[in-house]
């Protein structure tokens, strides 16, 4: 029996591979038309909805999987903008932006992917230092603990002028990114998001996420599993925030607010806590409904109004379906590719 | 004592007294349903706006006070009556994305009706005056921020521990299933929580908005945010431990700001919030608790 359990799993992943292949083909396919065929401005909407699925299935991760109540996606998104910011930054211009830089950063210049990576591996050390002590506590000290993480780097952003040109934020950032990176770096999440749900870690989140004591006598250590799921959502947020910095050009203390933090809950919970498809379906409805009801809103001048949608939209779902559209499954088709 | 010195400590004092109203009632709708109730803060805004609305039309101002407090009641029991009570049951985390989605409900239909812009609220004119004492002063503004405050509490453990209604809620509070077997109704003693809770916040509300004279529909996130620091720091779930929390973290607050040199004003809430952390990694179970018991 347990011979044939190799041979079986090698067979899947060789037609997994092709099948995987020919959805990346399918949506790069897509993208290439979409460049061509839509204005500037709608590509311009695909690639920050791109960065809204990769963020929502980030907080998946976090939230979905291992149950935690993060509000901290904000907070890692600005650590990971000001870093990849003020690294592409031109040294020319860094002269009178940013006249107080230290020496190192004053005169170098590095290219985007080091940057970004350099913002998430500094937001994932954050993420463990504030893990550290708050997940050992109940879920709500998390909740509360992240909504200060995002005032305190708020407050940092602000008032560390030195290193970020304070509350008016840098602009003119370097064009760097376009829809193909977040293209990729929103299949990139999907694909560790679910490769990670269907392995044994995915699996002791899940667990720890259930039912904690259970997960812990049988032998998952909950701590370290939280620990994980906190710092990948983190570090995913970060390189988003560095990706979508270098597409809108602009950084402020206030670009990610917590009321983004609420939007990203609202995609994990409607589209089901844990299901990796809900998730990414929230992310395009919910990008879609804000987008359409824009217009309505400058029309009507009712701003807010989108929020509100939205808002409604979850308290609805919480009644009528508190597990969301897909209910922490995954459509079958993905569920035999990984 | 300096008149600095002094100072400082009355505006931590009347800081601490509007933080102290808003995590009391924070405090018994965690104590009673283990909600932590994002939209509490809201109700502060909902009760300076409704403030606003009242002297507008000329309302005299204890009238103000009495109908801001039942505006704040009404508001509270409406959100559990028709939002929090469907979902009890639920898992906990659904009750926090709901109180999150009903904050930005409020602020957001705030914004839509009332504008972004901040408006001024200010206080009749003897209240801004200052009294001497002795060889220092203080402002009338918060000397009665602290008088209402520290009556409105003295109230409300009245209540809580002298009546019948009181001693509902602390049973409903300790096991609701028991109290429910006891013949408690348990949803209608949930509700006064709520009332008396929100009703606080509102009048809360009313003093931040004499207190900075100036509000806006999106003024109700920091007092929630620190509402919760407070009961964190006394204790979450405790009625005295959110009034000392409340106290301690206004006079932090303001000595912090005081204190230091200017520079480092703006780092306030920075500071705050560091301190939140520290307090969760040295003592999670609150400053004033010597004891807390794992609830299934």
């Amino acid at each position: 029996m347990s011979k044939n359990v190799p041979e079986v799993t090698r067979r899947r992943s060789a037609t997994g591979l092709l099948a995987l292949a020919a959805l990346l083909g399918v949506g790069a396919a897509l993208v290439y038309a979409a460049q061509a065929t839509l204005s500037s401005y709608v590509v311009t909407l695909l690639a920050l909805m791109f960065l809204n699925i990769a963020l929502a299935v980030s907080l998946t991760v976090t939230n979905g999987f291992a149950g935690l109540f993060s509000l901290g996606h904000p907070a890692f998104m600005t650590i990971g903008g000001y870093i990849a910011a003020v690294l592409t930054y031109p040294p020319a211009r860094k002269d009178f932006m940013l006249p107080d830089l230290p020496a190192v950063l004053l005169t170098n210049q590095i290219p985007l992917l080091p940057a970004l990576l350099a913002g998430g591996i500094i937001a994932a050390i954050l993420a463990f230092l504030v893990g550290l002590p708050v997940l050992r506590l109940k879920g709500h000290y998390l909740a509360v603990a992240t909504l200060g993480l995002i005032v305190i780097v708020q407050g940092l952003a602000t008032n560390w002028s030195g290193l970020t040109r304070g509350g008016s934020g840098l602009n003119g950032i370097p064009r760097l990114t376009d829809i193909w990176w977040c293209f990729g770096f929103a299949a990139l999440a999907i694909y560790v998001a679910l490769r990670l749900k269907f392995s044994s870690l995915g699996r002791a989140m899940m667990a720890t996420r259930e039912n904690a004591m259970a997960a812990e006598l049988s032998g998952v250590s909950t701590y370290r599993v939280r620990m994980l799921a906190f710092v990948i959502g983190a570090f995913f947020a970060a390189v988003a925030g560095g990706l979508m910095v270098h597409l809108i050009t602009v950084v402020t203390p206030k670009t990610y607010s917590v009321v983004l933090a609420f939007n990203l809950i609202a995609m994990v919970v409607i589209g089901g806590s844990g299901s990796v498809f809900g998730a990414v379906l929230a992310a395009i409805a919910l990008t879609g409904i804000s987008e359409a009801a824009r217009p309505l809103e400058e029309s009507l001048n009712l701003y807010g109004l989108s929020q509100v949608i939205v808002a409604l939209a979850l308290i609805l779902v919480l009644f009528f379906r508190p597990n969301g559209i897909m209910g922490g499954a995954e459509p079958r088709l993905l569920r035999r590719l990984f | 004592m300096s008149q600095y010195v002094f100072q400082q400590l009355i505006n931590g004092l009347s800081l601490g007294s509007l933080y102290a109203l808003v995590a009391i009632g924070f405090s018994m709708i965690y104590g009673i349903v283990r909600l932590i109730n994002f939209a509490h803060g809201d109700l502060v805004m909902i009760g300076a706006f409704s403030t606003l609305g009242f002297v507008a039309m000329g309302v005299p101002w204890p009238l103000i006070l009495v109908f801001v407090l039942m505006i704040g009641a009404l508001a509270g029991m409406t959100i559990e009556a028709t939002i929090f009570r469907p979902m009890r049951g639920a898992q906990q985390v659904t009750g926090f994305i709901a109180t999150l989605a009903v904050s930005i409900v409020i602020q957001n239909v705030g914004l839509m009706t009332l504008s972004g812009q901040p408006r001024n609220f200010s206080f009749p004119a003897f209240m801004r005056q200052r009294v001497q004492l002795g060889s220092v002063s203080a402002s009338v503004t918060d000397l009665s921020i602290i008088g209402l405050t520290l009556l409105l509490i003295a109230l409300l453990l009245v209540v809580v521990y002298r009546t019948r209604l009181g001693t509902a809620m602390r049973a409903t509070a300790d096991n609701l299933m028991a109290a429910r077997l006891m013949g408690i109704a348990v949803n209608r003693t949930i509700l006064f929580a709520f009332a008396i809770g929100s009703g606080l916040a509102a009048v809360a509300g009313l003093m931040w908005g004499g207190k900075f004279g100036q509000i806006d529909p999106l003024l109700g996130f920091a007092p929630g945010l620190k509402a919760f620091i407070a009961c964190v720091i006394g204790g979450v779930g405790s009625i005295g431990g959110a009034m000392l929390g409340g106290y301690l973290l206004g006079l932090a607050e303001v000595l912090f700001v005081g204190l230091l040199p200017p520079a480092f004003s703006g780092y306030r809430d920075v500071f705050v919030f560091t301190m939140l952390i520290i307090i969760l990694l040295l003592k999670p179970s609150g400053l004033f608790v010597r004891h807390v018991e794992e609830r299934a």
